[in-house]
Protein backbone atom coordinates (compact mmCIF):
# COMPACT_ATOMS: atom_id res chain seq x y z
CA UNK A 1 0.00 0.00 0.00
CA UNK A 2 1.28 3.81 -0.65
CA UNK A 3 1.27 6.27 1.60
CA UNK A 4 0.73 9.81 0.97
CA UNK A 5 4.16 11.65 0.96
CA UNK A 6 4.91 15.67 2.60
CA UNK A 7 7.24 16.85 -0.50
CA UNK A 8 8.18 20.11 1.79
CA UNK A 9 7.01 23.16 3.02
CA UNK A 10 6.74 26.66 1.38
CA UNK A 11 6.18 29.52 3.77
CA UNK A 12 5.24 32.73 2.75
CA UNK A 13 3.59 36.17 3.32
CA UNK A 14 0.25 36.80 2.62
CA UNK A 15 0.02 40.77 2.50
CA UNK A 16 -3.55 42.19 1.17
CA UNK A 17 -1.71 44.41 -0.92
CA UNK A 18 -0.17 41.21 -2.91
CA UNK A 19 -3.35 40.90 -4.39
CA UNK A 20 -3.71 44.40 -5.56
CA UNK A 21 -0.18 44.50 -7.20
CA UNK A 22 -1.22 40.65 -8.81
CA UNK A 23 -4.47 42.26 -10.56
CA UNK A 24 -2.37 45.32 -11.77
CA UNK A 25 0.57 43.01 -12.46
CA UNK A 26 3.23 44.99 -10.64
CA UNK A 27 5.47 41.73 -10.89
CA UNK A 28 8.15 43.92 -12.26
CA UNK A 29 7.82 47.41 -10.21
CA UNK A 30 10.68 48.81 -8.31
CA UNK A 31 8.88 48.71 -5.03
CA UNK A 32 7.79 44.73 -5.99
CA UNK A 33 10.26 43.01 -8.02
CA UNK A 34 12.77 42.41 -4.75
CA UNK A 35 8.85 40.46 -3.27
CA UNK A 36 7.70 38.78 -6.63
CA UNK A 37 11.53 37.99 -8.14
CA UNK A 38 12.22 34.72 -5.63
CA UNK A 39 8.97 32.88 -6.52
CA UNK A 40 10.55 31.93 -9.77
CA UNK A 41 12.71 29.67 -7.68
CA UNK A 42 9.53 28.32 -6.00
CA UNK A 43 7.96 27.57 -9.08
CA UNK A 44 10.82 25.65 -10.23
CA UNK A 45 10.87 23.72 -6.94
CA UNK A 46 7.47 23.11 -7.48
CA UNK A 47 7.64 21.85 -11.05
CA UNK A 48 10.00 19.54 -9.67
CA UNK A 49 8.16 18.32 -6.71
CA UNK A 50 5.03 18.40 -8.45
CA UNK A 51 2.61 18.36 -5.33
CA UNK A 52 -1.42 16.50 -5.83
CA UNK A 53 -2.82 18.36 -2.62
CA UNK A 54 -1.74 21.54 -0.77
CA UNK A 55 -2.45 21.71 2.82
CA UNK A 56 -2.74 25.37 3.89
CA UNK A 57 -1.95 26.42 7.35
CA UNK A 58 -3.29 30.09 8.00
CA UNK A 59 -5.41 32.41 9.76
CA UNK A 60 -8.86 33.78 9.09
CA UNK A 61 -9.16 37.51 8.74
CA UNK A 62 -12.63 38.31 9.41
CA UNK A 63 -14.30 36.20 6.35
CA UNK A 64 -15.30 33.00 7.36
CA UNK A 65 -15.05 33.38 11.10
CA UNK A 66 -16.66 36.06 13.35
CA UNK A 67 -15.94 36.53 17.43
CA UNK A 68 -19.54 34.69 17.81
CA UNK A 69 -17.98 31.37 17.23
CA UNK A 70 -13.91 31.40 16.82
CA UNK A 71 -12.50 28.14 16.94
CA UNK A 72 -8.71 27.90 17.76
CA UNK A 73 -7.77 25.27 15.29
CA UNK A 74 -10.18 24.44 11.92
CA UNK A 75 -9.90 22.46 9.34
CA UNK A 76 -12.15 22.55 6.03
CA UNK A 77 -13.82 19.25 4.97
CA UNK A 78 -15.46 20.88 1.57
CA UNK A 79 -15.51 19.84 -1.32
CA UNK A 80 -14.58 23.45 -2.76
CA UNK A 81 -13.50 26.77 -1.12
CA UNK A 82 -14.59 29.62 -1.94
CA UNK A 83 -12.35 33.20 -2.08
CA UNK A 84 -14.66 36.41 -1.40
CA UNK A 85 -15.10 39.63 -1.26
CA UNK A 86 -13.80 40.90 1.84
CA UNK A 87 -14.53 44.45 2.22
CA UNK A 88 -11.66 46.14 0.30
CA UNK A 89 -12.33 45.28 -3.45
CA UNK A 90 -9.34 42.84 -4.08
CA UNK A 91 -11.09 40.89 -6.94
CA UNK A 92 -11.35 37.01 -5.67
CA UNK A 93 -9.47 33.69 -6.84
CA UNK A 94 -11.27 31.21 -8.43
CA UNK A 95 -12.81 28.72 -6.20
CA UNK A 96 -10.01 26.23 -4.30
CA UNK A 97 -11.12 21.76 -5.09
CA UNK A 98 -10.87 20.10 -1.50
CA UNK A 99 -10.53 16.87 -1.15
CA UNK A 100 -12.96 15.76 1.75
CA UNK A 101 -11.42 12.10 1.74
CA UNK A 102 -8.43 13.55 3.10
CA UNK A 103 -10.17 15.96 4.99
CA UNK A 104 -11.57 13.20 7.19
CA UNK A 105 -8.73 11.32 7.70
CA UNK A 106 -6.52 14.29 8.91
CA UNK A 107 -9.30 15.28 11.46
CA UNK A 108 -9.48 11.44 12.39
CA UNK A 109 -5.73 11.41 13.18
CA UNK A 110 -5.79 14.76 14.94
CA UNK A 111 -8.87 13.99 16.91
CA UNK A 112 -7.16 10.70 18.12
CA UNK A 113 -4.52 12.63 19.15
CA UNK A 114 -6.24 14.64 21.11
CA UNK A 115 -6.10 18.16 19.00
CA UNK A 116 -10.25 18.71 19.51
CA UNK A 117 -10.60 20.48 16.33
CA UNK A 118 -13.63 22.74 14.60
CA UNK A 119 -14.20 20.76 11.34
CA UNK A 120 -15.81 22.96 8.33
CA UNK A 121 -18.12 21.51 5.66
CA UNK A 122 -18.30 24.73 4.57
CA UNK A 123 -15.79 26.70 4.37
CA UNK A 124 -14.63 30.25 3.06
CA UNK A 125 -10.99 31.42 2.34
CA UNK A 126 -9.47 34.54 2.98
CA UNK A 127 -5.91 36.38 1.82
CA UNK A 128 -4.35 34.76 4.10
CA UNK A 129 -4.93 31.23 2.11
CA UNK A 130 -6.08 32.64 -1.33
CA UNK A 131 -2.72 35.07 -2.35
CA UNK A 132 -0.03 32.64 -1.43
CA UNK A 133 -1.87 29.89 -3.58
CA UNK A 134 -2.06 32.85 -6.31
CA UNK A 135 1.88 33.63 -5.72
CA UNK A 136 2.91 29.74 -6.50
CA UNK A 137 0.96 28.89 -8.67
CA UNK A 138 0.27 31.97 -10.94
CA UNK A 139 -2.34 32.09 -13.34
CA UNK A 140 -3.24 28.31 -12.59
CA UNK A 141 -6.75 27.78 -14.01
CA UNK A 142 -7.52 25.64 -12.82
CA UNK A 143 -5.58 24.61 -9.53
CA UNK A 144 -3.18 22.11 -10.26
CA UNK A 145 -3.45 21.06 -6.94
CA UNK A 146 -6.82 20.13 -4.22
CA UNK A 147 -6.22 21.48 -0.99
CA UNK A 148 -7.14 21.04 3.11
CA UNK A 149 -7.38 24.60 4.51
CA UNK A 150 -6.28 24.57 8.56
CA UNK A 151 -7.30 27.42 10.46
CA UNK A 152 -5.36 28.66 13.89
CA UNK A 153 -6.73 31.92 15.38
CA UNK A 154 -5.11 34.71 15.61
CA UNK A 155 -7.54 37.16 15.97
CA UNK A 156 -8.60 37.09 19.80
CA UNK A 157 -6.40 36.35 22.99
CA UNK A 158 -5.98 33.67 23.63
CA UNK A 159 -4.08 32.39 21.17
CA UNK A 160 -2.55 29.10 20.74
CA UNK A 161 0.84 29.14 22.08
CA UNK A 162 4.13 28.55 19.97
CA UNK A 163 4.56 25.32 21.52
CA UNK A 164 0.90 24.04 20.47
CA UNK A 165 1.43 25.03 17.08
CA UNK A 166 4.35 23.25 16.43
CA UNK A 167 2.48 19.61 17.83
CA UNK A 168 0.35 20.49 16.01
CA UNK A 169 2.42 20.37 12.91
CA UNK A 170 3.76 17.22 14.15
CA UNK A 171 0.45 15.42 14.51
CA UNK A 172 -0.41 16.91 11.07
CA UNK A 173 2.51 15.30 9.78
CA UNK A 174 1.68 12.01 11.23
CA UNK A 175 -1.89 12.80 10.23
CA UNK A 176 -0.84 12.78 6.29
CA UNK A 177 2.26 10.02 6.13
CA UNK A 178 -0.85 7.70 7.55
CA UNK A 179 -3.06 8.19 4.59
CA UNK A 180 -3.13 5.25 2.46
CA UNK A 181 -3.09 6.81 -1.32
CA UNK A 182 -0.36 7.58 -3.42
CA UNK A 183 -0.60 11.52 -2.94
CA UNK A 184 2.19 14.11 -3.19
CA UNK A 185 1.93 16.62 -0.09
CA UNK A 186 2.91 20.22 0.26
CA UNK A 187 2.41 22.04 3.46
CA UNK A 188 2.04 25.94 2.84
CA UNK A 189 2.42 28.16 6.07
CA UNK A 190 1.48 32.04 5.43
CA UNK A 191 1.41 35.20 7.25
CA UNK A 192 4.33 37.02 9.07
CA UNK A 193 6.85 38.19 9.19
CA UNK A 194 7.29 40.91 11.64
CA UNK A 195 4.30 43.61 11.56
CA UNK A 196 2.05 45.11 13.71
CA UNK A 197 -1.65 47.43 12.43
CA UNK A 198 -2.96 48.50 14.88
CA UNK A 199 -2.10 51.04 18.11
CA UNK A 200 0.57 53.80 18.29
CA UNK A 201 3.17 50.98 17.69
CA UNK A 202 1.57 50.28 14.17
CA UNK A 203 4.88 50.15 11.82
CA UNK A 204 6.42 47.73 14.11
CA UNK A 205 8.91 45.70 11.97
CA UNK A 206 11.85 43.33 14.01
CA UNK A 207 14.35 42.46 11.04
CA UNK A 208 16.63 40.59 13.90
CA UNK A 209 14.16 39.14 15.38
CA UNK A 210 12.56 37.83 11.93
CA UNK A 211 16.23 36.59 10.79
CA UNK A 212 16.56 34.66 13.85
CA UNK A 213 13.28 32.98 13.24
CA UNK A 214 14.17 32.26 9.66
CA UNK A 215 17.17 30.57 10.57
CA UNK A 216 16.24 28.57 14.17
CA UNK A 217 12.80 27.59 12.46
CA UNK A 218 15.38 25.36 10.04
CA UNK A 219 17.74 24.43 12.43
CA UNK A 220 16.03 24.40 15.74
CA UNK A 221 12.46 25.03 15.52
CA UNK A 222 11.90 24.16 19.27
CA UNK A 223 13.42 27.05 20.64
CA UNK A 224 10.53 29.52 18.74
CA UNK A 225 8.63 27.44 20.72
CA UNK A 226 9.49 28.10 24.30
CA UNK A 227 8.23 31.65 23.67
CA UNK A 228 4.80 32.74 24.49
CA UNK A 229 2.28 34.63 22.87
CA UNK A 230 2.93 37.83 24.82
CA UNK A 231 6.70 37.83 23.92
CA UNK A 232 5.83 37.05 20.56
CA UNK A 233 3.71 40.09 20.38
CA UNK A 234 6.33 42.19 21.50
CA UNK A 235 9.01 40.87 19.58
CA UNK A 236 7.37 40.19 16.36
CA UNK A 237 4.23 43.08 16.39
CA UNK A 238 0.71 42.52 17.08
CA UNK A 239 0.09 41.00 14.06
CA UNK A 240 3.87 38.72 13.33
CA UNK A 241 2.13 36.20 15.66
CA UNK A 242 1.11 34.86 12.59
CA UNK A 243 4.73 32.77 13.00
CA UNK A 244 2.29 30.27 14.58
CA UNK A 245 1.13 28.95 10.98
CA UNK A 246 4.74 28.88 9.86
CA UNK A 247 5.33 26.89 12.92
CA UNK A 248 2.02 24.19 12.27
CA UNK A 249 4.07 23.73 8.94
CA UNK A 250 7.83 23.56 10.46
CA UNK A 251 6.22 20.77 12.62
CA UNK A 252 5.16 18.49 9.85
CA UNK A 253 8.30 17.88 8.40
CA UNK A 254 10.46 15.99 11.56
CA UNK A 255 13.25 17.24 13.46
CA UNK A 256 15.72 17.24 10.46
CA UNK A 257 15.01 19.68 6.90
CA UNK A 258 16.94 21.36 4.43
CA UNK A 259 16.34 25.08 3.06
CA UNK A 260 15.64 24.87 -0.27
CA UNK A 261 15.04 28.42 -0.72
CA UNK A 262 14.64 31.59 1.33
CA UNK A 263 14.45 35.24 1.10
CA UNK A 264 12.97 38.02 3.00
CA UNK A 265 12.42 41.87 2.07
CA UNK A 266 11.43 45.07 4.14
CA UNK A 267 8.66 46.37 3.55
CA UNK A 268 5.44 45.15 1.58
CA UNK A 269 2.93 47.31 2.68
CA UNK A 270 3.38 47.28 6.35
CA UNK A 271 5.07 44.08 6.68
CA UNK A 272 8.81 42.63 6.84
CA UNK A 273 7.39 39.74 3.78
CA UNK A 274 9.55 36.00 4.29
CA UNK A 275 9.34 33.51 1.85
CA UNK A 276 11.10 29.90 3.00
CA UNK A 277 11.13 26.38 1.39
CA UNK A 278 11.75 23.35 3.38
CA UNK A 279 12.34 19.86 2.71
CA UNK A 280 12.46 16.63 5.29
CA UNK A 281 15.57 15.13 5.07
CA UNK A 282 15.46 11.13 5.86
CA UNK B 1 17.21 37.49 22.02
CA UNK B 2 16.46 34.79 24.63
CA UNK B 3 12.68 34.48 25.68
CA UNK B 4 13.19 35.83 29.09
CA UNK B 5 10.09 37.39 31.03
CA UNK B 6 8.68 39.85 28.87
CA UNK B 7 6.20 42.33 30.19
CA UNK B 8 2.70 41.81 29.35
CA UNK B 9 1.63 45.78 29.00
CA UNK B 10 3.20 45.95 25.54
CA UNK B 11 3.54 49.85 24.89
CA UNK B 12 1.09 50.79 21.88
CA UNK B 13 -0.43 47.47 21.44
CA UNK B 14 -3.72 46.22 22.62
CA UNK B 15 -3.82 42.62 23.36
CA UNK B 16 -7.56 42.15 21.60
CA UNK B 17 -8.82 39.53 24.11
CA UNK B 18 -12.18 38.81 26.26
CA UNK B 19 -12.44 41.83 27.88
CA UNK B 20 -11.55 43.71 24.32
CA UNK B 21 -13.95 40.96 22.67
CA UNK B 22 -17.48 41.82 24.77
CA UNK B 23 -16.42 45.43 24.56
CA UNK B 24 -16.00 46.04 21.03
CA UNK B 25 -18.46 43.14 20.25
CA UNK B 26 -21.58 45.52 18.72
CA UNK B 27 -18.60 47.56 16.89
CA UNK B 28 -16.75 44.35 15.45
CA UNK B 29 -20.17 42.86 14.26
CA UNK B 30 -20.91 45.95 12.27
CA UNK B 31 -17.19 45.39 10.81
CA UNK B 32 -17.79 42.37 9.76
CA UNK B 33 -21.22 42.97 8.05
CA UNK B 34 -18.94 45.10 5.47
CA UNK B 35 -17.63 42.06 4.01
CA UNK B 36 -20.65 41.96 1.74
CA UNK B 37 -20.69 45.49 -0.84
CA UNK B 38 -24.93 45.63 -0.05
CA UNK B 39 -23.65 46.39 3.66
CA UNK B 40 -21.18 48.93 2.67
CA UNK B 41 -23.82 50.83 0.40
CA UNK B 42 -26.33 50.63 3.20
CA UNK B 43 -24.02 52.36 5.68
CA UNK B 44 -23.30 54.64 3.37
CA UNK B 45 -26.80 55.50 2.52
CA UNK B 46 -27.72 56.11 6.21
CA UNK B 47 -24.97 55.96 8.44
CA UNK B 48 -26.86 56.81 11.83
CA UNK B 49 -29.12 54.00 11.01
CA UNK B 50 -26.89 51.44 10.10
CA UNK B 51 -25.04 51.88 13.75
CA UNK B 52 -28.32 52.02 15.47
CA UNK B 53 -29.45 48.79 14.02
CA UNK B 54 -26.27 46.91 15.46
CA UNK B 55 -26.59 48.73 18.77
CA UNK B 56 -23.44 50.53 19.00
CA UNK B 57 -22.59 52.83 22.04
CA UNK B 58 -21.70 55.97 22.31
CA UNK B 59 -18.09 56.04 22.26
CA UNK B 60 -18.52 53.61 19.19
CA UNK B 61 -21.04 55.83 17.80
CA UNK B 62 -18.67 58.68 17.74
CA UNK B 63 -15.04 56.93 16.89
CA UNK B 64 -16.91 55.77 13.57
CA UNK B 65 -18.09 59.28 13.07
CA UNK B 66 -14.75 60.51 13.55
CA UNK B 67 -13.26 57.86 11.16
CA UNK B 68 -10.94 57.51 14.32
CA UNK B 69 -9.25 54.32 14.24
CA UNK B 70 -7.15 55.08 17.81
CA UNK B 71 -10.63 55.67 18.85
CA UNK B 72 -12.44 52.64 17.41
CA UNK B 73 -9.24 50.10 19.19
CA UNK B 74 -10.70 51.69 22.51
CA UNK B 75 -13.85 51.22 21.56
CA UNK B 76 -13.29 47.66 21.23
CA UNK B 77 -12.38 47.16 17.65
CA UNK B 78 -10.51 44.43 16.35
CA UNK B 79 -8.36 45.87 13.45
CA UNK B 80 -8.98 43.01 11.06
CA UNK B 81 -13.06 44.02 11.18
CA UNK B 82 -11.94 47.68 11.20
CA UNK B 83 -10.08 47.60 7.91
CA UNK B 84 -13.13 46.76 6.65
CA UNK B 85 -14.72 49.48 7.36
CA UNK B 86 -11.56 51.19 6.12
CA UNK B 87 -11.97 49.75 3.30
CA UNK B 88 -15.36 51.66 2.87
CA UNK B 89 -13.23 54.92 2.40
CA UNK B 90 -10.43 53.46 0.65
CA UNK B 91 -8.48 53.56 3.31
CA UNK B 92 -5.27 51.15 3.15
CA UNK B 93 -3.04 49.96 6.23
CA UNK B 94 -0.76 52.60 5.68
CA UNK B 95 -3.07 55.53 5.75
CA UNK B 96 -4.60 53.87 9.03
CA UNK B 97 -0.90 53.20 10.71
CA UNK B 98 0.14 57.05 9.67
CA UNK B 99 -3.60 58.30 11.02
CA UNK B 100 -2.59 56.33 14.12
CA UNK B 101 1.24 57.41 14.95
CA UNK B 102 0.14 60.81 14.15
CA UNK B 103 2.70 60.84 11.01
CA UNK B 104 2.00 61.66 7.20
CA UNK B 105 1.26 58.72 5.00
CA UNK B 106 5.01 59.85 3.06
CA UNK B 107 6.84 59.65 6.72
CA UNK B 108 5.12 56.42 8.13
CA UNK B 109 6.22 54.71 4.75
CA UNK B 110 9.76 56.14 4.96
CA UNK B 111 10.02 54.62 9.16
CA UNK B 112 8.90 51.18 6.93
CA UNK B 113 11.55 51.23 4.52
CA UNK B 114 14.31 52.21 6.72
CA UNK B 115 13.22 49.41 9.20
CA UNK B 116 14.63 47.40 6.25
CA UNK B 117 18.20 48.80 6.55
Amino acid sequence: MSMATIVGSITTSHIPAIGKALVRNLQEDPYWKPFFAPFAKVHEWLARVKPDVAVVVSNDHGLNFFLDKLPTFAVGAAPEYVNADEGWGIPSQLPFRGDPDLSWHLIESLVGEEFDLTTCQEMQVDHGFALPMALLWPGGKPWPVSTVPVAVNTVQHPLPSPARCYKLGQALGRAITSYERDLRVVVIGTGGLSHQLDGTRAGFINKEFDLMCLDKIVSDPQALTRYTIPQLVEQAGAQGVELLNWLVARGTLGERVERVHQSYHIPISNTAAGLQVLEKVA
Amino acid sequence: MSPAAAPHQIPGTIMFDGVQAQKGYALNKMCYSFNAAECRTAFLRDEDAYCAKFGLNEAQRSAVRHRNVTELLDAGGNIYYLAKFAGIFNLDVQDIGAQQTGMSKDDFKAKLVAAGA
